[in-house]
């Protein structure tokens, strides 16, 4: 019999991979929407003599959060004010915002979404009696850019039949670089700083996931933009369902992980995200409650939300609580204290929605809406739909539970965790929104590490971006990593490690796997090193158990964050230890170094910020409510890279858009 | 809901440039076993079930059953990917069929507009190049605090 005793996968890693040496102006890390912004618009802007790659961990075509494709545009302004838009992400994110960065957006989204609709993605158009029509046959109606009217769900979305979303944005975004300008399953894995200039972005590292290469790559400039952070915290399916995450499973913090540690500021790490979604599918709720007017039930049937108790609660957390639209987490604090209280589950009251729309439809209005419910979930979670399936639900005849999910971390939806960027050189901006690069000059998000800029998830204090805000961001820094490049044009950018040490950095575990793998009979389990899998299993119990994970109900404690501070430091000693036998594990290796990085990151400032600022997301029982006399302000923290010590402080808060 | 791939219908894309399910797949799952010439998903609990594989396949090979963990068996759904629309087959566990029809783009494919030709002229301005074009003006709040 022969021993089981080899890699798992088909790709073996082996001890001495080539190296590929590069050097570009700038270079563009992910492939995701903010990506292909950066991809359409950057070669608009480029002096002939001026180069740019972009490597991307999988393939254009279906990376990223758009990957699945979308049911809908979370951010579209059109009639609206890019002021009412502020105001909106504002009172949804509790009142700690960055108002500048946010307006900026308000006033380019609109531009990629017309884009979208020229390269081809169908948007649903309202006819002038009001009727819907779907985005094929709304195309008589003429492009939302000539003045077509979207179907709204809510002031801010509209709706798309977006199967195929991402793979329209991928083709204009190839077509614009270039082939040659691009390395698909290329993992970034570290930023490498300038060995002569201080603060100062000279390079990246990473890894072919195809093939045993090392790449090296010198630039001038860079914009670090892949997504944000799943699979950190136990999911609450442990067994094959922990892949159905709501968000990109394969999102690793590397965003936030790979600036930090160049000493990149982040901003707001302490926000998070545990979307209330239809239970385990994950499937979207928007839908139903914007455009099918579904309420949420509990157990006795009660439509919790609206009670006087209900309004009470939500008047403690004013002035957001008693908005017009209640905030994201304080929704789900109202669900949650249902459940605590021995009041679920909580059900998506599908059928009484349905039944009143019927009401006022023909068979064949009624046929499509039906249809309309299921494409929600086939465009964009399509899990969902098969789960329902497999219920034998009909949700004109059955309801379906509605669940908060495990925490995830990210910046362009409805949170706003990232890095501390610079506005644009505006004069109604504030002076301390604006980060000079050691040439004096503004660059518009721009990290305070110079020439390194970031979009999508990785901006911090910005959220409700979502896909068209992300693409419409890549394109705004396309034209600063341009700027900077252009302005530091006699700027060589020097690597401190030579290649031999860059190659051992990202193929350590490789070489820890090929030393050690013979000395047990079985390849997981061997005492001079832990596979990643392991080590993963490992960090989702401690945030789950003392992070504020679903175990608790999102409570934690100063104590309990204490105890997993200690367990995140032998982590990241143990991470040194981690073994990969095929280039899909040391894929794996590197993304739980990234996530790991980035709890710690997220539990550094839940300790720090002595209040409870977004209940419903987490809770610190120590000092629960919001605390505006103290805590209304931003939360930064700094990793040192030279001294390995963080840093985390208060940062002010300007108001710039009126109530 | 992890997706898998049926013996008798892989060929592993031999006929091809690459093998599509192992090109496509966001979260690197799916490989090829070279001497059997199959594709399999590597780890079945890191897929998020993006039915990327099963619509890009060229021989319908894979497909996806539903996560051990909470979805029973004996449903499924199959898009089939046109070049305008997607058409889907939903299977209940009981045995109900529903099939749907979405449209999934009103260009042909390959024909996107990258502006190729489009060069901006203000690298100093806030505008993109195609607003920049348009003469757009960049709107300022309405008050300020």
């Amino acid at each position: 019999m022969a021993l089981p005793n080899k890699p798992l996968g088909e790709l073996k890693a082996v001890k001495d991979p080539e190296v590929e040496e590069r050097e570009v102006d700038c270079l563009i890390v992910g492939g995701g929407m903010a990506a292909c912004g950066t991809a359409f618009e950057i070669k608009k802007w480029m002096g002939a003599d001026q180069t740019v790659l972009l490597c991307d961990k999988a393939a254009m075509e279906r990376s990223g959060a758009v990957a699945q494709g979308l049911s809908a545009i979370n951010t579209y302004i059109g009639e609206n004010s890019p002021d009412d838009y502020v105001r909106m992400v504002r009172n949804d994110l509790m009142g700690l915002v960055r108002e500048d960065l946010i307006f900026d957006l308000g006033c380019h989204v609109d531009d990629s979404v017309h884009l979208f609709e020229e390269w081809g993605l169908p948007i649903w158009k309202k006819t002038e009696d009001g009727k819907n029509l779907d985005g094929k046959k709304g195309q008589k109606m003429g492009t939302l850019k000539e003045g077509a009217q979207p179907v709204r769900t809510g002031k801010w979305q509209i709706m798309i039949n977006g199967e195929s979303y991402k793979r329209i944005v991928a083709e204009a975004a190839k077509l614009a670089l270039g082939d040659d300008n691009i390395i698909e399953r290329c993992f970034i894995v570290e930023l490498l700083l300038d060995a002569n200039k201080p603060n100062t972005i000279a390079g990246a590292v990473g890894f072919s996931v195809r093939e045993n290469k090392v790449y090296i790559i010198k630039c001038k400039s860079m914009m670090v933009a892949c997504g944000g952070a799943v699979n950190i915290y136990q999911p609450r399916s442990v067994g094959e369902g922990k892949g159905r995450a709501w968000y990109p499973v394969w999102n690793a913090g590397s965003t936030y992980t790979m600036c930090m540690k160049v000493g990149a500021e982040l901003s707001m790490m302490e926000n998070r995200f545990t979307p209330a979604r239809f239970k385990d599918g994950y499937g979207p709720v928007g839908a139903w409650f914007l455009l099918f007017k579904a309420k949420t039930l509990n157990g006795l049937g009660e439509n919790f939300a609206a009670s006087d108790a209900a309004k009470a609660e939500l008047e403690k957390y004013a002035p957001y609580g008693t908005a017009a639209i209640t905030p994201t987490c304080l929704r789900n604090h109202l669900m949650l204290f249902e459940m605590k209280e021995g009041r679920g589950p909580i059900m998506m009251d599908t059928v009484t929605a349905l039944a009143e729309l019927g009401k006022t439809l023909d068979k064949k209005e009624l046929k499509h809406l039906e249809s309309e419910a299921w494409e929600d979930f086939l465009d964009m979670t399509c899990g969902q739909a098969n789960l329902w399936c497999a219920q034998d639900c009909e949700p004109e005849k059955k309801n379906s539970e509605v669940m908060p999910t495990e925490p995830y971390l990210l910046g362009s939806h409805s949170g706003c965790c990232g890095l501390w960027t610079s506005g644009p050189d505006l004069d109604w901006i504030p002076e301390s929104y604006k980060i000079k690069a050691d040439n004096g000059k503004i660059y518009n998000r721009m990290t305070t590490v110079n020439g390194l800029f970031t979009a999508g998830d990785g901006v911090g204090c910005s959220g409700h971006k979502f896909s068209s805000g992300s693409h419409a961001e890549g394109r705004m820094v396309a034209k600063q990593l341009v700027r900077y490049a252009k302005d530091n044009a006699d700027f060589a950018p020097a690597l401190k490690q030579s290649n031999d040490e860059l190659v051992d950095m990202v193929y350590k575990p490789v070489r820890l796997y090929l030393e050690h793998c013979n000395y047990t009979t079985a390849a997981d389990i061997n005492p001079n090193y832990l596979k990643p899998n392991g080590m993963m299993y490992r960090l989702m119990k401690a945030t789950h158990e003392y992070g504020g994970g679903t175990a608790t109900y999102y409570l934690t404690t100063s104590k309990n964050l204490e105890v997993v501070m200690d367990l995140l430091a032998t982590m990241r000693e143990d991470c040194a230890k981690m073994a990969a036998g095929d280039l899909h594990e040391l894929m794996r290796c590197w993304e739980i170094e990234h996530r790991i990085w980035t709890v710690e990151a997220h539990l550094r400032h839940i300790q720090f910020r002595k209040e409870t600022r977004y209940p419903g997301f987490y809770y610190q029982a120590d000092y629960p409510g919001q605390d505006d006399e103290n805590w209304f302000c931003f939360v930064n923290s700094k990793y040192d890279p030279d001294k390995a010590e963080w840093d985390v402080f208060k940062k002010d808060y300007v108001k710039i858009i009126p109530d | 809901m992890p997706s898998f791939v049926i013996q008798e219908k892989c060929d592993g894309c031999k006929g091809g440039d690459k093998t599509a399910c192992m090109y496509i797949c966001p979260n690197d799952l799916m490989v090829l076993e070279p001497n059997e010439m199959k594709a399999y998903n590597q780890e079945p609990d890191q897929c998020w079930e993006c039915f990327s594989c099963v619509k890009i396949c060229p021989t319908q090979a894979v497909e996806v059953r539903g996560y051990a963990d909470f979805v029973p068996l004996g449903s499924s759904i199959m898009p089939m990917l046109g070049t305008e629309d997607v058409m889907w087959t939903c299977k209940f566990r009981n045995g109900l069929i529903k099939r749907f029809k979405f449209p999934i783009r009103t260009t042909p494919e390959g024909t996107a507009n990258a502006y190729l030709d489009l060069k901006g002229q203000d690298i100093e301005s806030g505008l993109l190049s195609t607003e920049e074009a348009d003469g757009y003006a960049m709107p300022t709040p309405q008050a300020t605090v």
